[in-house]
């Protein structure tokens, strides 16, 4: 087992991927993450957004400043209970540690901040979306089999504002 | 979704069917909300995480979404049976290994996954076979707006839905598509393509979207930001940029491996065969890796003992809770091994080998 435990190419890194060759033998590889990454046998994840957050979250914690010791008046998590965690006590925290919160959101979304999406609807807006979104595919539908692409065009604009309004 | 006899179907996403389904294995988007009357998971007691549970699951039920689905319990659940739900793609990992009132209402062709108490309150999901992004949002879009007519969700004028964690604020839309890539994988040509991803800020990872292996050639591609784009925006990246993309780069690896190296292609493929057709025992990552060859095999007409559709038969009912569901008892590693082997030969061996 002990020969497995370092990479056999660098022969310097702890050997953490393992491969079986079948072809043209079987034969069995003990390589390091970079090693692997290197010969193409794995593609290392890019540090996700998720990561990103947690390691600039214990950046923060490390230098805390006033405020983070504020509890939520609603779920009374603290904004420091929060970088510990990496998840939120309430929907209330997005405005109880706004401050802190805006400029993290900032960086893991690209520098968005605002929602352009949809929104909630009531029963009827529901309904009422609905009956009109089946209406314009069945009117998308013919004029794609009538060859109308311009008026097909135009319907699956209107459809693609209807859907994320 | 039959858990007594999960066996019998595969469910859709493993149909083989769709778009540009040589290369996309399938298409899943999730959205994530929450309530706005109920703290989030990480500060909900149990009492409430029950509430919360009883809450989302009783308005499902008194939706026409409840129409061909049934509700699993997760927490009561066998954990063969929880483990069943992870193989099928229903529920994620996070849900398999949460504690507490939590659940998935499943439709029964398996298109529509609602997990209510996994990271958010509710994970509304879609997933069918292929490049289905559009079929799939419209599907979702549809659950959404019902469950938003009659459940109070968390939603803000500036940040859109609120979630328990803020990378998913926005949209609360996660996009991904798993891909088969051998030909790249073989051609050292995956790295050009995690980086095309990248650019476009999207992530690349093996099939279960934890850690660094790609079994069996099969890549996940996501979104990774939820703030600032439309819900269609985000799907059109994938459907007009990134996926014709990435299956233009996979054919022609393909095509040049075969026009390089037909023998070693027909090679890789039949000695995978002859591996599964003749072990005697077999772990699960060694039936997926040798799968892969055949995948392509198929694809590029070199084998036709058996189609796509039978392939993802062995894939999913090979992995551990299928096999030991359809053994009819719990069984170590050890065991599974060989009652894996056992399986695949009689499966296998009844093929017309020429």
């Amino acid at each position: 087992m002990s020969m497995n435990n370092v990479c056999q190419l660098c022969h310097q890194a702890k050997a953490t991927v393992h491969v079986t060759d079948t072809v043209p033998e079987k034969k069995e590889r003990h390589l390091c993450e970079e090693c692997a990454e290197r010969e193409g046998i794995i593609v290392r994840q890019h540090h996700s957004t998720n990561e990103i957050l947690q390691q600039f979250l214990k950046h923060k914690v490390a230098l805390s400043s006033p405020g983070e010791d504020a509890a939520c008046p609603q779920c009374g998590m603290t904004f420091r209970e929060f970088q510990v965690k990496g998840l939120l006590g309430c929907p209330n925290d997005y405005v109880a540690f706004q401050a802190l919160l805006n400029p993290l959101i900032e960086r893991a979304h690209e520098g968005a901040t605002r929602h352009i999406g949809k929104t909630p609807c009531t029963a009827e807006q529901a309904v009422q979306k609905h009956t009109r979104l089946s209406r314009l595919h069945q009117e998308l539908k013919a004029a794609v089999e009538g060859e109308s692409y311009e008026k097909a065009a135009s319907l699956r604009d209107e459809i693609r504002s209807l859907e994320s309004a | 979704m039959n858990l007594e006899n999960p066996c019998k179907s595969t469910g859709e996403w493993l149909k083989g069917t769709g778009p540009l389904a040589d290369v996309v294995v399938s298409s899943r988007i999730r959205l994530a909300r929450n309530l706005s009357d109920h703290a989030f998971l990480a500060s909900a007691s149990h009492t409430e995480r029950t509430e919360i549970f009883r809450a989302i699951s009783h308005e499902i039920a008194a939706t026409s979404i409840a129409a061909r689905t049934a509700l699993i319990d997760v927490d009561a659940a066998d954990p063969i049976d929880r483990h069943l739900l992870v193989e099928r793609h229903l529920i994620s990992r996070q849900h398999l290994a949460a504690e507490g009132s939590r659940g998935v209402n499943v439709s029964d062709d398996e298109t529509q996954a609602l997990m209510i108490n996994e990271e958010d309150h509710l994970r509304i999901q879609g997933l069918r076979s292929g490049l289905q992004l559009d079929a799939i949002w419209k599907d979702v879009n549809v659950v959404d707006d019902e469950l938003s007519s009659r459940l109070p969700f968390a939603f803000d004028d500036k940040l859109g839905y609120l979630t328990a964690c803020p990378t998913n604020v926005g949209t609360g839309i996660r996009v991904s598509v798993m891909l088969h890539l051998p030909a790249l994988r073989l051609t050292k040509e995956i790295e050009r393509v995690a980086r095309a991803a990248r650019d476009l800020k999207l992530a690349v990872r093996g099939m279960y979207g934890e850690g660094t292996e790609a079994i069996g050639d099969l890549y996940q591609v996501s979104n990774q930001t939820t703030l600032g784009k439309t819900e269609t925006g985000v799907i059109e990246t994938f459907t007009q940029t990134i996926i014709p993309k990435i299956v233009d780069y996979e054919r022609v690896a393909r095509q040049s491996l075969r026009s390089l190296h037909d023998s070693q292609v027909d090679d890789k493929i039949w000695r995978a065969f002859g591996t599964l057709t003749h072990a005697r025992r077999i772990s699960s990552g060694e039936t997926q890796a040798l799968l892969s060859p055949i995948r392509m095999g198929i694809h590029l007409e070199r084998f036709r003992l058996f189609d796509i559709a039978f392939l993802n038969e062995l894939f999913l009912f090979t992995q551990p809770a299928h096999l030991q569901k359809m053994c009819g008892q719990s069984m170590d590693e050890e065991a599974r091994a060989i009652a894996r082997a056992d399986y695949l030969r009689q499966r296998l061996s009844k093929l017309p080998v020429n």
